[in-house]
C-alpha cells in the first residue's frame, strides 16, 4: 500500500482511502482530504517532519504520522 | 429589539478586518465562559441596535475542537437572527465546506465573498450571482481590506434577519445518504426545534456525540436511527461521518466548477508560493527562523540600544514610576498635609503607586513585543513558526508556537505568559503558560548573581546551570504533564493551514497590539496591585514592643525600642544585636519565622530567605534589596561618592550619605555566605528561580487561562516542581559533596528522583478512541 508519507516532493497523486478513525481522521478530511482528490507535495520542513501539501488549491501541512494513513495512488 | 448577527468564517479569511471594519472602535473583547478562546462583540456602525458578535476563526463544525464547540453551542442556543459567512474567494473550496454546514443550521445567512481584489489581480473568475443561485443563499463580493462591500453585506444582513425567512438552500447531502438524513427526520420530527430538524438529522447520521446528548432521545428512536445509520455505512461501505464529509466536498467540487475559472495551471507558483520556498527551505528553514527569533528578542526584550521594548519598559520603570509619579503623588500629598512616614503617604507611595506602577511599566515592551507578534501573524510567518519546530517541540507535548513564549520569557515571564496566546491550541497553551516562566527571567539574573556571588566565587556555571535547570524544568514538565488525563491524548493534529503570505494591515496590527496590552492591564491589573499592597502592609507593619503601627516610625521612638527589646528581639530573631532592624520586627518577619519550617529539609528553613522569598512575589528582584534590609546592609554600606566629582557626598544635615546596594548585592556577600553551605544556597536559588513568579507574572497567567482552577493550578505545579527539585539539590547534592552524609533527607531525595523518572517514562493515560477529542472539549458545551 502506498501511502501519502511515502510520495515524493514534487509528484502529485490521488487518495484512495483514509485510514485511522475519530477526531484525527475527521480533521483531515475538514480540510480536505477526502477520497479521489488530488494531492501535490510540495516539501518536507526543514527537520523532515511536518510534510507541505497543496490540495484544493491551499497549502496543508501534515505530520508525517498523519499522512501514513493516507492511501494513494 | 437589538439584532444579532454571527459572523462565521474559517481562520485567514479576512474575518476579523470585516469585524472591525464593521463596528469600528465599539468592541467588547472577553473569553468565551470558562474556556481561553477569545470573545470579541461589537456594534454595527451607524445601527446601535445591532450586535455583530465574531465567532472563532473555524474550518468546520464537528464536535472535536473547543472553537467549533463554542460556535454551534451559540448557534444553536442562542439562535442569532442572522449569520454572515466569510468566504475566502481565492480558496473558495475548502471555504464552502463550512458554508454547506452553517446552511443546515436554517438560520437568515449572507455570504461575504471576501478577498476579491486577489482574485482579481491573479486574473481568476469568480461567478458571485451562479454561486448564489447555486447555494441558495445571497453571496455578495467585498474586499474586506479595502472596505469594499462591507456595508452592503451588513445591509443584506439586517434584511435578511428582519424577513427572518429561509429561502430554498441547496442541499449538499445527496444520494442515499440524502435518503437516510431524511428518514432520521421522519424519526425525529416532533422531538427537536423544527428549524434544527435537518441539522439535527445530519448530526444524529455523523453520530455526533455533542448532537446526540443535546437532544435526549429516547432508546427506540436512537436504535432506530443506528439502524438507518449501519444501513446506508453497509450499502456506501465507509463509516457516516466519512459518508458526509465525501458529500459535501464533492458536491462543493460540482459547484465551484461551474463558477470559479482559475487563470493559473496547477501547482504553478503564486508569489507567497516563491516566498515560502525560501522562507521554509529544508536548508535555510532553520537559519531563517533562527534571524526572526533573534530580531524579536533584540527589538523587544534584548538590553542594547536598539531594543525599544527594554528601553521603553526602563524608561516607564525608573523614570515615570521611579522619579517623575512618585514625585507628583509625592508634592501632591505634600500640598495636602500628608506628610512622609505616615500611614497614608506610606500606603498610596509604596502601595498603590509602586502597584500600579508594576502593572503599567510592563506595559510599554508588552507592546512593542506585541506589534512584533502580530505583524508575524498578520504576514503569516506564525504557522511557519510552527511548521518549522514542531518536531522539536512535539516530543514534550508543546506546540512549535511554544518556542516564543519560551524566548519571550527569558526577557520577562510576563510578555512570555502573554505571548502563548498565538498556540491555537488549548491543551497546548495551558501547557506553555505553566511552564514558559521556568526560564530564568531578567529580575532573577540578580539571585543568580547573589547566590554565585556570595557563595560560589562568582563561578559562571551557577549562571548557565541557571538556564539548564530552566529549560530542563519545561523539557521534563511537558513529557510529565502530558501523560497526565488533563493534558493527555496526542498533542493536538498538526493539519494546519499554512495560509498565503500577505502584507499585514496597520490598523489590523495596531489594534491586535492595542487589545492584547489592554487586557493585561484590564484583567492582571487588578491582582498585582492587590498582592502589591498586601506586602507592602506586611512588610511595613508589625508590634513593637507592644505597639502596633508602621515599624520604622515605632523603631525612632526610643520610649518604645528600649535595650532591653532589641535585645529580646535580637534573641528571637536570631541576629545579632548590632544588627537589628525595623523589618525584623515586621508582620512579615512574623510570618516568614512561622512559616520557615517548610523550608528547613530545603537547607534554608530560616525566617530571612523565607521573606525575602515573598517578596520576590511582588518583583524577582526584590529578594535581593530583601536581603540588603535583612542583612542589614546599612551598617556595612560605603558612602557614597558623587559620580562626576568622585567627592564623598553628605545630606543637609552632613551627614554621610549611604551608597545604594548593588543589584547583586556584592556589598552584603560575606554576611550572606555565612549563613548557608553552598548546597542549600543553590537550592534556594533552584526554589526562586522555579517556585510561583512574580504577581505580575501571575496576573498575566490567570488572563490567560480564564479559569481559577487552572490558575491555582498552574501556580501549585510550579511551586510543587520548585520545592522537589530544591530538595533534590540540597538533600542529594549535600550528600554527593560531602556537606552530610546518607541519610533520611538524601534518601527521600533519591526516591523523589526515582519518582520523576518514573512518571517521565511511564505509558500514561491513554484516551478512549472513541471519545477522544482534539482538544479538551469542556462538558458543558452542547
Amino acid at each position: 500500500m502506498k501511502t501519502l508519507k511515502d510520495t515524493p516532493v514534487g509528484e502529485t497523486v490521488k487518495v484512495v482511502r483514509l485510514y485511522g478513525e475519530g477526531p484525527v481522521k475527521r480533521r483531515i478530511m475538514d480540510m480536505g482530504i477526502t477520497k479521489g482528490v488530488e494531492i501535490y507535495v510540495r516539501k518536507l520542513a526543514p527537520l523532515g517532519d511536518p510534510m507541505e501539501l497543496n490540495v484544493r488549491g491551499y497549502e496543508l501541512s501534515v505530520r508525517n504520522a498523519d499522512a501514513a494513513l493516507i492511501e494513494v495512488e | 429589539m437589538d439584532i444579532r448577527i454571527a459572523l462565521a468564517g474559517n481562520p485567514n479569511s479576512g474575518k476579523t478586518t470585516l469585524f472591525n471594519d464593521l463596528t469600528g472602535s465599539r468592541q467588547y473583547v472577553g473569553n468565551w465562559p470558562g474556556v481561553t478562546v477569545e470573545k470579541k462583540e461589537g456594534k454595527l456602525k451607524g445601527h446601535d441596535d445591532v450586535i455583530i458578535q465574531d465567532l472563532p476563526g473555524i474550518y468546520s463544525l464537528s464536535p472535536y475542537t473547543l472553537e467549533e464547540v463554542v460556535s454551534r453551542t451559540y448557534l444553536v442556543n442562542e439562535k442569532p437572527d442572522a449569520i454572515i459567512n466569510i468566504v475566502d474567494g481565492t480558496n473558495i473550496e475548502r471555504n464552502l465546506y463550512l458554508t454547506t454546514q452553517l446552511m443546515e443550521l436554517n438560520i437568515p445567512m449572507v455570504v461575504a465573498l471576501n478577498m476579491m481584489d486577489l482574485v482579481r489581480k491573479n486574473g481568476d473568475q469568480v461567478n458571485a450571482k451562479k454561486l448564489s443561485e447555486k447555494l441558495g443563499v445571497e453571496v455578495i463580493e467585498i474586499s474586506a481590506l479595502k472596505g469594499e462591500g462591507s456595508r452592503e453585506v451588513a445591509e443584506k444582513a439586517i434584511a435578511a434577519a428582519k424577513a427572518g425567512a429561509v429561502g430554498s438552500r441547496a442541499s449538499v447531502i445527496t444520494g442515499k445518504a440524502g435518503e437516510a438524513v431524511k428518514e432520521i427526520e421522519d424519526i425525529i420530527r416532533g422531538s427537536v426545534d423544527e428549524k434544527f430538524l435537518v441539522w439535527n438529522a445530519v448530526k444524529l447520521f455523523e453520530r455526533d456525540a455533542k448532537a446526540i446528548e443535546a437532544l435526549d432521545l429516547s432508546a427506540g428512536a436512537k436504535a432506530k436511527i443506528e439502524a438507518v445509520v449501519k444501513a446506508c455505512e453497509k450499502e456506501m461501505d465507509d463509516d457516516s461521518e466519512s459518508i458526509i464529509t465525501n458529500l459535501r466536498y464533492n458536491n462543493i467540487t460540482d459547484i465551484t466548477a461551474e463558477t470559479v475559472k482559475k487563470a493559473r495551471a496547477k501547482h504553478e507558483l503564486t508569489v507567497s508560493d516563491k516566498i515560502d520556498q525560501i522562507v521554509t527551505n529544508r536548508i535555510l528553514g532553520l537559519p531563517i527562523f533562527a534571524v526572526v527569533m533573534f530580531l524579536i528578542y533584540a527589538i523587544a526584550m534584548g538590553g542594547w540600544n536598539v531594543s525599544i521594548g527594554t528601553r521603553a519598559t526602563d524608561f516607564a520603570n525608573d523614570v515615570i514610576f521611579g522619579e517623575w509619579v512618585p514625585g507628583f503623588v509625592g508634592s501632591l500629598l505634600g500640598a495636602l498635609h500628608v506628610g512622609e512616614g505616615t500611614v497614608l503617604y506610606g500606603l498610596i507611595q509604596d502601595g498603590i503607586v509602586a502597584g500600579v506602577g508594576s502593572v503599567l511599566g510592563f506595559v510599554p515592551q508588552m507592546l512593542v513585543l506585541f506589534l512584533l507578534l502580530s505583524i508575524l501573524e498578520d504576514i503569516g510567518y506564525m504557522a511557519r513558526v510552527a511548521f518549522v519546530m514542531d518536531r522539536v517541540f512535539r516530543q514534550f507535548g508543546l506546540s512549535g508556537k511554544s518556542f516564543i513564549p519560551c524566548l519571550v520569557a527569558t526577557g520577562c515571564g510576563v510578555p512570555g505568559v502573554m505571548a502563548s496566546r498565538t498556540i491555537e491550541n488549548e491543551r497546548d497553551r495551558r501547557m506553555t503558560v505553566m511552564t514558559t516562566t521556568f526560564m530564568p527571567c531578567g529580575a532573577k539574573l540578580p539571585i543568580i548573581g547573589l547566590i554565585a556571588g556570595a557563595v560560589f566565587g562568582g563561578s559562571p556555571l551557577i549562571a548557565a546551570s541557571a538556564y539548564f535547570i530552566g529549560i530542563g524544568s519545561i523539557v521534563l514538565s511537558g513529557i510529565i504533564l502530558k501523560k497526565f488525563k488533563a493534558f493527555a491524548g496526542e498533542p493536538a493534529p498538526f493539519v494546519m493551514e499554512l495560509p498565503a503570505y500577505h502584507i499585514p494591515s496597520v490598523s489590523g496590527v495596531l489594534r491586535a497590539t492595542w487589545e492584547r496590552g489592554w487586557s493585561f492591564i484590564k484583567r492582571a491589573g487588578s491582582v498585582i496591585v492587590i498582592s502589591s499592597i498586601v506586602i507592602w502592609f506586611l512588610s511595613n507593619f508589625g508590634t513593637v514592643n507592644g505597639q502596633f503601627g508602621l515599624v520604622e516610625n515605632l523603631f525612632e521612638d526610643e520610649t518604645v525600642v528600649t535595650e532591653e527589646y532589641v535585645a529580646e528581639l535580637a534573641d528571637r530573631m536570631n541576629v545579632p544585636e548590632e544588627d537589628v532592624t525595623p523589618m525584623d520586627a515586621s508582620l512579615l518577619a512574623g510570618v516568614g519565622s512561622t512559616v520557615s519550617p517548610i523550608f528547613r529539609p530545603l537547607g534554608f528553613g530560616n525566617w530571612k530567605p523565607t521573606v525575602a522569598t515573598v517578596t520576590g512575589l511582588v518583583a524577582k528582584e526584590q529578594v535581593i534589596g530583601t536581603f540588603g534590609v535583612l542583612y542589614n546592609y546599612d551598617a556595612v554600606a560605603e558612602q557614597a561618592v558623587d559620580e562626576e566629582t568622585g567627592e564623598l557626598l553628605f545630606d543637609e544635615n552632613g551627614e554621610p550619605v549611604k551608597a545604594e546596594l548593588s543589584e547583586e548585592g556584592d556589598e552584603i556577600w560575606d554576611r550572606v555566605a555565612q549563613d548557608y553551605t553552598p548546597m542549600a544556597a543553590l537550592a534556594f536559588m533552584v526554589f526562586n528561580l522555579l517556585c510561583a513568579p512574580c504577581f505580575a507574572a501571575i496576573g498575566a497567567i490567570k488572563r490567560e487561562m480564564n479559569n481559577a482552577k487552572w490558575t491555582w493550578a498552574a501556580i501549585g505545579y510550579m511551586t510543587l516542581w520548585a520545592y522537589v527539585l530544591a530538595f533534590i539539590t540540597y538533600n542529594v547534592g549535600g550528600m554527593i559533596t560531602g556537606e552530610f552524609g546518607f541519610g533520611a533527607g538524601p534518601l527521600v531525595g533519591i526516591a523523589l528522583i526515582a519518582i520523576i523518572v518514573y512518571l517521565l517514562v511511564r505509558k500514561g493515560y491513554q484516551p478512549d478512541e472513541s471519545v477522544k477529542s482534539l482538544t479538551s472539549v469542556s462538558a458543558n458545551a452542547a
